[in-house]
């Protein structure tokens, strides 16, 4: 039990120690929200009326409504960076050097997950604070209330990221699988607009954005903010969260997985 | 002591391509076997399958008496292995990449810095533990790499072309000091197209189109010509 404590303890170490070493890869992830956040609600707030919808009790500012959106984008973007890295990591070898580690490899590549997520968390918190001192403030119990949300929702999207890399040979197709998971994740969902928006529009773009899982994980993160539990995008969430993490140890399974076609 | 690593009836395809066709072979603890093959062999592809990174439905692989597909926690942890890429992370230190390493093997963290300092005297790299590995020569590269794959006392070492991309200096220096590791009893496995890296002595295996084309002694193997040649008029093509 204690080898399994080190080698976690070992992994998550590393993440931070990346996350150390990489401090202009944390200001890059955080100037994405704050822009959208300061420059992009400033324009776009005149544009969409938002009328008074659960969790929130009064009318708030459009800035007010797209934070949750936003710490769940910090979420996205660093679950898909993380695998990113992992693709990387792959080419540079250093992922053989985990998966050659007599440990379950189920276990190596969970810890790094978790790793990776405590570290966009840290992302998400820091962000919160920029959007406080811009005058954003959410309920003090809130802070602490969203991080169970955080985590599970850090882990759903790291696990797509996962499954993403098991299924990419070369750093060059991930890019292209960026544009096509994060913006349409990104996009069709809650984040921005609310879904009735969505829905008035196009019935059938609502429904997609419905079957979002980050939908789920921007709602999960909304209502935790106010301290309150959205059971319906909490089990959302939770689902896709173990069934991407099976597909994406599945992926890296070296009997069954994707990994066969390129070592 | 004859447990070393075992190969037998190995086969592995990338969809319908064959890529290793039975493949069987052993290497004795104490043992140098040189796996000779010209590009494009299967050389890689077998390391990945020893590392099990790879798995094949069809073979067995023993390390050190462990199969790999029943006992793959046994068998690995038997297992060092130096890769063809660079597996170091260049900005850490040295000590922190076999610490890193250390704690990937289970190795309890009150033996780690003792046993990072013998792997470092062994390869005569302690001056160096505290330095990046990004500002390391690409020989200091490999010392470290073959430094850490000895930290958990491994009974099979497995290197796949770890000279690739070194000086003459660097490449000499590797290639006497693992071959000065069988002496401790260790079973090595050294994957290379290139013939002056094997001795007399060394076993030999030939893998050409993913078929084991000659296996002996490489002194007796080559009879009175030079490896290179007999290696060239074997395979038919340039190492």
């Amino acid at each position: 039990m204690t080898a399994f404590l080190r080698v976690t303890q070992a992994i998550i170490g590393r993440e931070f120690l990346r996350f150390v070493h990489q401090r202009e890869r944390f200001i890059a992830a955080l100037v994405r929200p704050v822009v959208w956040l300061l420059i992009f609600a400033a324009g776009f707030r005149a544009a969409l009326g938002l009328s008074i919808i659960p969790p929130y009790q009064t009318n708030i500012t459009y800035e007010t409504y797209i934070v949750p959106g936003l710490c769940a984008m910090v979420l996205l973007f660093n679950g898909m960076q993380s695998s990113l890295s992992l693709v990387y990591d792959r080419e540079m070898g250093s992922m053989r050097l985990l998966l050659t580690s007599p440990f379950p490899r189920w276990w190596l590549l969970i810890c790094r997950l978790i790793g990776a997520t405590l570290i966009s968390i840290l992302q998400v918190y820091t962000f919160l604070a920029i959007a406080a001192a811009a005058g954003i403030v959410l309920p003090a119990w809130g802070y602490v209330a969203v991080l169970p949300s955080l985590f599970l929702s850090g882990l759903m999207l790291g696990a797509i990221g996962l499954l993403l890399s098991s299924l990419i040979k070369q750093l060059e197709n991930f890019a292209g699988v960026m544009n096509f998971v994060i913006f349409p994740m990104f996009f069709l969902s809650s984040a921005l607009y609310p879904l009735w928006h969505m829905t008035e529009s196009s019935p059938l773009l609502g429904y997609i954005c419905g079957l979002n899982p980050f939908t789920h994980a921007v709602e999960l993160i909304r209502f935790s903010l106010y301290l309150q539990v959205n059971w319906g995008a909490l089990l959302w969430v939770a689902g896709s969260t173990v069934v991407f993490c099976a597909l994406a140890l599945w992926g890296y399974d070296p009997a069954r997985g994707l990994m066969k076609r390129k070592t | 002591m004859t447990h070393g690593l075992t190969v037998e009836n190995l086969s592995f395809r990338y969809g319908a391509k064959t890529v290793l066709d039975d493949v069987s072979f052993t290497v004795q603890n104490g043992r140098f076997c040189a796996l000779l093959g010209p590009n494009g062999a299967g050389k890689s592809t077998l390391i990945a399958l020893l590392t099990r990174l790879l798995v094949s439905s069809q073979g067995t692989i023993s390390v050190a008496g462990h199969d790999l597909r029943r006992e793959p926690r046994k068998a690995l942890g038997k297992l060092g292995i130096v890769f063809q890429q660079s597996t170091l992370d260049l900005s850490l230190s040295v000590r922190q990449n076999l610490a890193y390493f250390a704690a990937l093997q289970g190795i309890p963290k009150t033996e780690v810095p003792g046993r990072i300092d013998v792997a470092l005297d062994r390869l005569d790299m302690r001056k160096r533990a505290d330095e990046k590995a990004r500002v390391l020569n690409g020989g200091h590269r490999r010392r470290t790499e073959l430094a850490r794959a000895l930290l958990h006392d491994p009974q099979v070492l497995l290197l796949d072309e770890p000279t690739v991309g070194l000086d003459a200096a660097a490449r000499q220096g590797i290639t006497e000091h693992v071959h000065d590791l069988i002496t401790t009893g260790l079973c090595v496995l050294w994957a290379t197209h290139l013939t002056d890296e094997v001795r007399d002595e060394d076993d030999l295996l030939v893998l050409d189109q993913g078929r084991i084309l000659h296996r002996g002694l490489a002194g007796q193997s080559r009879g009175d010509h030079t490896l290179q040649d007999w290696f060239l008029s074997l395979t038919g093509t340039s190492a």
